[in-house]
């Protein structure tokens, strides 16, 4: 019994002593963490290094996003320490894991802005977890910029005013499906088009929205509109009514993991016309679930491509793959593009301060990046080209640019 | 031909439905348990099926029937497991062991492969057939095959086999067929591998007809199967296979007339009416001959 007893003492000592050590050794880093930024905080001539958050999608859904974006993110950081920094400054990447969830990314987000102090944060990849960090931003006014998040709300809330805090470097959804319609009256001359569309997804149904309208105005009909959910596996029933409307051309906007099925079990079905979707489409899986054969003759409208011609798209494609020996794909390069655009800001700013930062970023014009030139709009919308991209056997083929 | 082609799709569906379907009329008609879990056992068959074709590097029927004989094991041993002390549980009791069992099996899966989702290998060249008008695939022609034979030797198993006897025997009074000496525990063992194998050969047809599995592919097929079991009266090998057909072709009719987003909506407005209207299901009523 008293044995029992002191047993139970000295677990509860240990268990005590063991917090309140841990508790210490906590203290002790946070002191640390403040007195190198304390110095800095108030005056940023003094401090030593610049932080730049990075809330991504390590893990959980969407993780081949956020993880590509971390490691284009980390070669630009890589370039610009080497040569010099900014001022002498070096830059720091903090990378927080937010699982893919929205709630998740408001937590790393408020970490970010909180115990890290970063001078700006690089935003989650897909749009919903984006605008998840938008308060936060305008909050505590860090500036924050989406490689990815290409719904116009990200930026523009329903009311019509601005997340001011909130900046991005890829363009947005109704711009892709503009330049799909484009693509389809101008290169491919089809007049009676149909349109198959996730209806599950903010995404998708922007970009239908913005096809349709574009392609009736170049004077196209739309002979069909169907739609299908996220998860679907059988797509048969539908595309056979759209075949029975003999389209030349069907708009496929949505994520790789449905459009995949539906590009197979079209061609299955004897669907041989062109079929084109977006940057939904970016993924090796697509290649895998719809298989080589099928994927011929279908188009994606993309950020870059890394057979672009231009030299200093070659340049990054070589650094790139020197560093993590693969070829960057769009996200790669929008997260590298991303850092460079978030520093050229603070350079012109010539301070670490939020406000002077978001002020810079405002007004950035025809800045030169991988994946183009651009200048933002008064809705912090970049304004630039989109590249074509056409699957032959597999691998995507630079087709042509389109510009805004 | 548009409706032709249409009702090739609604076969092609309807008849991995009524794969499903049989192992939860089976185990239903047994012990009278609704075993969630199938789902997933019809899950772990289209793994096992690709790993033994995009791994192993093995044909058709070699996954095929490796996947069954696996699926069948474990089902075994969730039953011995899991259901087998519940036995005189209440029913609440067991249907909620088998939604935990169910958890387990997908998350287990997700822990070890993660959740990201796996492009099934061609085995077959890709072709397809015109047929007045209408494009069928050689793999549904495959699935049609294979489903087929399937449930041919089911009835054969049921019907002219010992084991089958006792299945219905157990199916009728279990206490009664225990006097008569019938071994109830492997009995319903022996429906469980049966059930399982069947969820198990699903699975691969699944994978191959529709390309893509993930830890969670299971659910949703898992619960419409239910339905299709419920559709053609739950306990009834035939009604099983009818209803499976059924809510098949009747999705697809959803889709064809231009309502595709309301397609699962149909499947479960079907459990709907049925339990409101006819709970015995289209082949509940008279037949005989439960498993």
């Amino acid at each position: 019994m008293t044995e029992k007893k002191t047993l139970k003492r000295f677990a509860s000592v240990f268990l005590t002593s063991s917090l309140i050590v841990g508790a210490l050794a906590g203290c002790g880093s946070k002191e640390e963490g403040t007195s190198t930024d304390s110095g800095g905080s108030t005056s940023d001539d003094t401090s030593e290094v610049i932080k730049i958050g990075a809330n991504l999608e390590l893990s959980g859904a969407v993780a081949s996003y956020g993880s590509s974006i971390g490691k284009g993110a980390e070669l630009a950081v890589e370039e610009i320490n080497a040569a010099g920094g900014i001022d002498g400054k070096k830059i720091e990447l903090v990378k927080v894991d937010n699982k893919s969830e929205n709630s998740e990314a408001t937590n790393a987000a408020i970490k970010l802005a909180t115990q890290d102090k970063v001078a700006a944060m690089i935003a989650p990849a897909t749009s919903g977890n984006v605008i998840a960090t938008a308060q936060i931003a305008n909050q505590y006014k860090i500036p924050t910029v989406t490689a990815s998040g290409t719904a116009p709300n990200v930026t523009e809330n329903e009311d019509g005013s601005i997340n001011d805090f909130v900046f991005r470097t890829c363009f947005i959804d109704p711009f892709q499906g503009v330049v799909a319609a484009n693509f389809a009256t101008e290169e491919l001359k089809a007049k009676n088009v149909a349109i198959y569309a996730d209806n599950s997804s903010d995404y998708a149904k922007g970009l239908a929205a913005a096809f349709k309208e574009q392609i009736e105005a170049n004077g196209g009909t739309v002979v069909k509109e169907e739609a299908y959910v996220a998860d679907d596996v059988d797509f048969k029933s539908t595309l056979t009514n759209i075949k029975s409307a003999n389209p030349d051309f069907v708009f496929i906007p949505g994520y790789y993991e449905e459009v995949g099925l539906i590009v197979k079990q079209a061609r299955e079905l004897g669907i041989d016309v062109p079929l084109m979707g977006a940057d939904g489409w970016d993924s090796p899986t697509l290649v895998e679930l719809a298989g080589k054969d099928a994927l011929n003759n279908t188009f994606i409208t993309n950020h870059y491509s890394s057979q672009d011609p231009d030299e200093t798209i070659q340049s990054f494609v070589d650094a790139f793959e020197a560093k993590f020996s693969e070829a960057p794909n769009a996200f790669h390069a929008l997260g590298y593009d991303t850092v460079y655009y978030i520093v050229d800001a603070i350079k012109r700013a010539g301070s670490a301060d939020g406000e002077a930062i978001q002020k810079a970023l405002a007004e950035t014009t025809d800045l030169s990046l991988i994946t183009g030139t651009f200048s933002v709009d008064e809705k912090h919308n970049p304004v630039k080209s989109a590249t074509v991209l056409e699957y032959v056997d597999g691998n995507q083929q630079f087709n042509s640019k389109v510009n805004p | 031909m548009e409706w032709l082609q249409q009702l090739v799709n609604g076969i092609s569906l309807g008849s991995i439905y009524a794969l499903i379907a049989l192992g939860y009329t089976m185990v239903y008609g047994i012990i009278k348990l609704i075993n969630f879990a199938h789902g997933d056992v019809f899950m772990l068959g289209a793994f096992i099926g690709f790993y033994a074709i995009a791994r192993w590097d093995l044909g058709f029927f070699p996954a095929l029937i490796i996947a069954m004989l696996l699926c069948a094991i474990i089902g075994v041993i969730i039953e011995r497991v899991a259901y087998k002390r519940l036995r005189n549980a209440t029913r609440i009791a067991a249907l909620i062991t088998a939604i935990g069992v169910s958890l387990l099996i997908e998350y287990t899966v997700i822990f070890f492969r993660g959740a990201s989702p796996e492009a099934y290998p061609e085995v077959f060249a890709n072709k397809s057939i015109n047929i007045l008008g209408a494009n069928i695939s050689s793999i549904s022609i495959v699935i049609l095959a294979v489903t087929v034979v399937l449930m041919i030797l089911l009835h054969f198993i049921v019907h002219k086999t010992k084991i089958g006897k006792a299945m219905r025997a157990v199916s009728h009074d279990a206490d009664a067929a225990r006097l008569m000496g019938i071994n109830v525990d492997n009995t319903i063992s022996a429906t469980f591998a049966i059930g399982s194998a069947l969820a198990g050969a699903a699975g691969v047809i699944f994978g191959l007809y529709y390309t893509r599995i993930e830890p969670l592919m299971g659910v949703l097929p898992g619960l419409k199967a239910f339905v299709a079991a419920v559709l053609g009266g739950i306990g009834s090998i035939p009604g099983a296979m009818t209803g499976g057909l059924v809510l098949g072709v009747v999705e697809t009719i959803v889709s064809a007339l231009g309502y595709s987003l309301w397609r699962d909506a149909a499947a479960f407005v079907i459990l709907i009416l049925i339990l409101i209207l006819k709970p015995s299901g289209i082949f509940g009523k008279n037949t005989r001959e439960k498993v």
